[in-house]
């Protein structure tokens, strides 16, 4: 079983701030980590590799410093890295990075895709589904529970609004994973001495024989016209006096606000 | 470069497989066909094809071979879940019908599954036509069999902007949508508006979880599109007396190669659907246990609210995943926001910091969450809680 999983290195966004002079991103001196939903697409690929003693490959898109993501991802236990790494896909919107990196899976082959449910940058929850579109192969979002591995099809529960999906199938398919699925594991000693070592492939866009008018800024449709600071919190109300007089003023405050 | 198949036209006639000297294409289960990573760009199979259905997108700019102007109206996808129109539907309705106002062009509503008196009922809160199909195929959601339509309907109509709920099904198919149409999505925007000079949708949405605003724009790519916030946008007033036209739609011979066998509402949480809740009380560390959640269930009961988490208490395993808020958990912008026992970590604030009222109990005065609530109230959440039931109670009563 060939198990490709999609990664992202992101900015910890706990530490990004907009610069209100110049309305950019500063991100300088913030540190970047794998995104945290794709820590357990990773567990899951791994997981997964076990049971059908398959193998796990990791992929991502970025600059060439990504590559420590991808070593990151190996010393947990993924057999094959690999980097797609051009300035030509430099400010792809999700359009053209979910064609850009399923030109790349289309080449390597996979009977399973595994996305992180978003990243935690961008948030838009696009790129998977988008992906499982080009390639030609159905997905699942927002998986909590992976119930069976079969050799042409697979079991899951989805997460909806209200509770979730018993969900299957057929091979190939791309997964979007949520944090619920499991606890990624630790890397090894042994894992982190290999993927020092370990040779990551690389992919540009030549090689993939992608167009520059179908990657990067060129060709994403959609455009950034301006990021702003969201608004800052409107009113504050003090409530005066002890605690009771305190819950007795918000009482009457959510009696006004129709809330009971 | 790159050579697609155009699904629409493709017969399945095997033609192109029989000429591809690379043996790189196969006619899939859906019957059509589809060009695998042995393709060398030969483009015999371009040629071969009697339906023209072997396409080559061109080097030229983006591959758009049509006039954005051709692209008129304005749609909005109507969730139904289980048969029932999803409130977020209408807040669409209602945003659609600004957007449509303005550029003097009309709302469509698209209903997949569900009853013609759902239909007729989006028009009441304002479609002025509603794309129907009530095919069974649409009772579970599936992504293949809701895109597929989707995509076909909006070729067929060319509508200007599409809207759907940033809900799990809205998210999980809307982008297969936007990929097959090479147009642009923007994900659970916040707020919407028509750039008066161009006509173009400005799309407004959080990133970096929420520290950050972008405006988005999808300037030369048609249809234009966009999911939504739930409880973001407002819905339209209620018209009984509105007419407008049902059309209906087949939903026959769509591929889907994935099946709901079993759908679980879990009991203790039917009231867990926090992206559309109006009152939230979300507990986090300083409830000290498990049972601690009890008083918020029993806060929740009297203001008929949700009981949401942060990290920490999820992490501690005193409640589902299913209720944290925060950035790896749900984004949530109730009408108001009790956090009880909830420091206030930047990871737990992204997720709640546009609420509309936030009301935050704890010990700590100098707890990071006091600095976005518009009430506060310093002191032992079983102490204040307590007091805050009961008078809640007296009120009631």
């Amino acid at each position: 079983m060939n198990i490709v999983v999609c990664i992202k290195q992101v900015p910890d966004s706990a530490e990004v701030r907009i610069n209100p002079e110049t309305n950019t991103l500063i991100r300088d001196g913030v540190p970047t980590i794998i995104n945290p939903y794709d820590m357990h697409a990773i567990e899951a690929g791994l997981q997964i590799k076990e049971m059908t003693k398959g193998r796990v490959t990791v992929i991502t898109m970025g600059p060439p410093q990504a590559e420590l993501a991808l070593r990151e991802a190996m010393s947990m236990g993924a057999d094959d890295a690999v980097l797609l790494s051009d300035r030509a896909f430099a400010g792809a919107d999700t359009w053209a990075t979910a064609f850009t990196i399923s030109r790349a899976i289309a080449k390597i082959g996979a009977d399973i895709i595994i996305c992180g449910k978003q990243a935690i940058d961008g948030d838009t929850a696009q790129v998977g589904p988008e992906m499982a579109e080009f390639l030609d192969i159905p997905h699942i979002a927002y998986i909590r529970k992976i119930e069976d591995v079969k050799p042409d099809s697979i079991k899951v529960q989805r997460m909806m609004d209200e509770g979730y999906d018993i969900v299957e199938s057929s091979l190939p398919v791309l997964l979007t994973v949520v944090k619920e699925l499991n606890q990624p594991r630790l890397p090894s000693l042994k894992g982190k001495m290999a993927a020092k070592k370990a040779e990551i492939k690389k992919f540009t866009a030549k090689e993939l024989e992608i167009d520059e008018k179908d990657t990067g800024l060129k060709g994403s449709p959609t455009q950034v016209k301006n990021i702003f600071a969201p608004e800052a919190r409107s009113e504050r109300k003090i409530l005066a006096g002890n605690i009771e007089e305190q819950i007795n003023q918000l009482a009457e405050e959510l009696k006004q606000l129709k809330c009971l | 470069m790159p050579i697609i198949v155009d699904r629409d036209k493709c017969t399945g006639c095997e033609t192109c497989v029989s000429v591809c000297p690379f043996d790189a294409i196969k006619i899939k289960d859906d019957g059509k066909a589809f060009i695998n990573e042995y393709c060398q760009m030969c483009m015999a199979c371009l040629s071969a094809c009697p339906e023209g259905a072997i396409i080559e997108i061109k080097e030229e700019g983006a591959p758009v071979s049509y006039q954005t102007s051709d692209y008129k109206g304005v749609w909005v996808f109507a969730e139904q879940r289980e048969g029932s129109i999803a409130a977020v539907s209408l807040e669409l309705l209602g945003a659609g019908r600004k957007l449509a106002d303005e550029l003097k062009a009309e709302l469509s509503a698209v209903l997949f599954g569900a009853s013609e008196k759902d239909a007729n009922e989006l028009i009441k809160w304002g479609a002025d036509k509603v794309y129907h199909s009530d095919s069974p195929v649409f009772e579970k959601f599936n992504d293949e069999p809701y895109s597929r339509l989707l995509v076909t309907l909006i070729k067929e109509h060319k509508p200007a902007i599409v809207l759907a709920g940033a809900t799990p099904i809205g998210r999980s198919f809307i982008p297969r949508v936007a990929a097959s149409l090479r147009t642009g999505l923007t994900a659970d925007c916040t707020s919407l508006g028509i750039d008066t000079d161009t006509g173009n949708l400005l799309q407004v949405r959080p990133a970096f979880g929420g520290n950050i605003m972008a405006t988005i724009l999808c300037p030369n790519h048609r249809p234009q599109i966009a999911t939504v916030r739930p409880r973001v946008m407002k819905k339209s007033e209620y018209r009984s007396e509105k007419k407008g036209e049902i059309i209906p739609v087949k939903g026959e011979n769509l591929i889907c190669r994935t099946k709901v066998t079993d759908t679980v509402k879990e009991t203790f949480e039917s009231r867990v659907n926090l992206q559309e809740a109006d009152i939230i009380i979300a507990g986090g560390r300083g409830l000290g246990d498990a049972k601690g959640f009890n008083l918020l269930f029993e806060l929740a009961e009297i203001l008929e609210g949700s009981v949401a988490a942060s990290r920490a208490a999820v992490d501690e395993g005193w409640i589902r995943y299913s209720h944290q808020v925060g950035q790896t958990g749900k984004t949530v912008c109730p009408k108001i926001y009790i956090a009880c026992g909830i420091s206030g970590a930047v990871q737990h604030l992204v997720g709640m910091q546009s609420s509309d009222i936030i009301i935050a109990i704890n010990k700590n005065p100098e707890a990071p969450i006091f600095n976005v609530a518009t009430y506060g109230i310093v002191g032992d959440l079983f102490e204040v809680v307590p007091l805050l039931i009961k008078k809640l109670k007296e009120i009631k009563s």
